[in-house]
């Protein structure tokens, strides 16, 4: 019987013909994250434990996101029990102000195909768009992970989902993920592989990928997998070996389900306060009265999401008692949304743009909200209070859907 | 076999871990800090309510969401003794086990329980609740082994040759 990716993976990682879901095995780990919000815990366990070194300073990345710029007195302690570990341990691959940790972790080349990758937040399932197996984890067990080098896993069981066709204009890989964890539910991938594959999914950018691979987690998600191709190649800077070019997902495979769409059936959505499974046409929200407009993450806050929001507000102005807020999700997305004169369209168009980082997506900084208001967002996670107090309404949208929704100043799907 | 009985706390479907501890409150500095905000989002009152030894029954992806440890940490510390759910988020389900929180997936007691009742766990075997045993199943081997250490910070220790 042939394998799924994730089995592909998990095999060559722990040096077998083959694995099935369900076996619980040790990974030999390729690389970790570390985030600035859980890395003064990661510091505490990994002393508790009584480790006295890290099994391989090079496979660890630590990035500064969700806390800078700081915003409360005690952000500034992370950066210094931080800064403080590496020293000790003797940590190189270091980033204090350089953007969100899950678009650095495949922009600056943490991450290939193929690689076993964990790290301390959720959204980890990001690098499967490269074609890595990646995925969130607590502090203890990263920790454990310093120290020795590996995790033990359950190979997952895996959901496949496969798009042929050409996507309507207007409408991007954020309306085929929001419409698929509305279709699976909340938990409808919990503790499984999601495997992408068909034309549609063959023709989208790596960036469009990631949208894709980062909600994964939404709906339970332990992995998102996209096959590596020449595309995956070009934006890691390799050249795919036989092992990578091998990682896709075999006919025969035992998959535990099959879904199949249409690209041409998908218009715009939104997952509706307070659950992200809670989808709806954005064309019957029409008309709903909105406060401000987020633009960035690590869900949509690169160049292309950028882009398609600037394609919506050349020549526009932003209702006047909307604040859009911009936030580019890496220092080289917004050099880049500089250089092609994007961030000139958005500021033009009334936004205002602040520094790359996780900004208003964890609600710590950069535009909460107040009891009553309401927000049309490209992040993941419309949670109730997510965003200020739990009385505020979030919508999750496409980056080109709220770009739309800011200029008219309520909820429209015609951008 | 270990068995105990306490107050039920009844919370709903997809309790997050943003509603269990909000990001505004991660970085403080400890977990005896931050427990007095758990629930907020959704029952501004139940961490001064919580008694050690109560538990909570909850519907299904109890824990969806953040990866953040905090949340069983913040459980454990206001002295729920044991989560009883429909199903669990993966991420959870392993943060919680590592800390020695323990987890029971059951499909029917939450359909069935009254808050501040109580129920009667027989660990690995059933939930008593008003005459009716809810059967529960054991959890696997390399999990048991986490929790007989005492955690995985524990297990690490005696890796490393500490007591």
């Amino acid at each position: 019987m042939g394998q799924t990716m994730i089995e592909k993976i998990i095999a060559h990682n722990i040096g077998v013909e083959s694995v099935k879901p369900g076996d619980i095995v040790t990974t030999k780990v390729d690389r970790v994250m570390l985030d600035d919000i859980m890395i003064p815990f990661i510091v505490d366990k990994f002393h508790e434990m009584g480790f006295t070194k890290v099994w391989d300073p090079d496979k660890v990345v630590l990035i500064y996101d969700h806390l800078v710029p700081a915003s409360q007195q005690d952000d500034t302690r992370h950066y210094r029990v931080g800064d403080a570990f590496v020293k000790e341990y003797g940590l190189t691959h270091v980033h204090r102000s350089d953007g969100i940790c899950h678009q650095l972790m495949t922009e600056a080349g943490y991450v290939k195909p193929g690689d076993v990758v964990f790290g301390t937040d959720s959204h980890t399932t990001t690098y499967g768009c490269v074609g890595a197996f990646s995925t969130g984890i607590g502090y203890t067990e990263m920790a454990a992970i310093l120290g020795t080098g590996n995790l033990w896993v359950k190979v997952p069981e895996t959901i496949r989902v496969e798009i042929e066709g050409t996507l309507p204009e207007g409408v991007m890989s954020k309306d085929i993920i929001l419409r698929l964890i509305g279709d699976l539910g909340a938990d409808g991938a919990t503790y499984r592989a999601l495997e992408f594959a068909g034309s549609t999914v063959d023709n989208m950018t790596v960036a469009s990928r990631m949208t894709m691979a980062n909600m994964a987690i939404e709906a339970g998600a332990k992995c998102a997998m996209f096959t590596p191709d020449e595309k995956t190649a070009e934006y890691c800077g390799i050249q795919l070996d036989d092992i990578q070019k091998g990682l896709k997902g075999d006919e025969d495979a035992g998959y535990f389900r099959t879904m199949r769409y249409q690209a041409e059936d998908f218009e715009p959505v939104m997952a509706c306060p307070s659950q992200v499974d809670k989808i709806r046409r954005a064309s019957e929200l029409e008309g709903i009265p909105i406060d401000q407009v987020f633009i960035g993450s690590c869900t949509n806050g690169r160049l292309e999401d950028l882009q398609a929001a600037a394609k919506v507000l050349a020549g526009k102005r932003v209702a006047p008692f909307v604040k859009l807020i911009v936030t580019p999700a890496s220092r080289k997305v917004y050099e880049e949304a500089l250089a092609c004169g994007t961030l000139q369209i958005l500021a033009k168009a009334g936004a205002i743009i602040t520094h790359p980082g996780c900004g208003l997506c964890c609600g710590r900084t950069g535009g909460i909200l107040c009891d009553g208001e309401r927000v049309v967002a490209t992040n993941n996670r419309n949670f109730l209070g997510r965003m200020g107090t739990s009385q505020v309404e979030i919508y999750l949208a496409s980056p080109a859907t709220a770009a739309a929704c800011a200029v008219a100043g309520k909820i429209t799907a015609n951008s | 076999m270990e068995q105990f009985t306490g107050r039920v706390w009844r919370l709903g479907d997809d309790i997050d871990t943003d509603i269990i501890i909000p990001t505004e409150y991660l970085a403080l500095k400890t977990i005896e800090e931050m427990k007095q905000y758990g629930f907020l989002p959704l029952r501004p009152e139940l961490a001064a309510q919580i008694r050690s030894g109560d538990m909570i029954v909850a519907g299904k992806n109890f824990g969806c969401g953040s990866s953040r440890e905090q949340a069983p940490e913040v459980i454990k510390a206001l002295g729920i003794r044991c989560v009883i759910a429909k199903s669990f988020a993966r991420i959870f389900f392993r943060n919680a086990i590592n800390n020695g929180l323990l987890l029971i997936e059951q499909p029917d007691l939450y359909d069935d329980v009254k808050e501040g009742d109580t129920i009667t766990v027989h660990v690995n075997q059933a939930v008593d609740y008003r005459e009716r045993q809810y059967p529960i199943t054991s959890l696997p081997e390399n999990l048991v082994e986490i929790i007989r250490a005492g955690g995985l910070v524990k297990a690490m220790r005696r890796r490393n040759g500490l007591a």
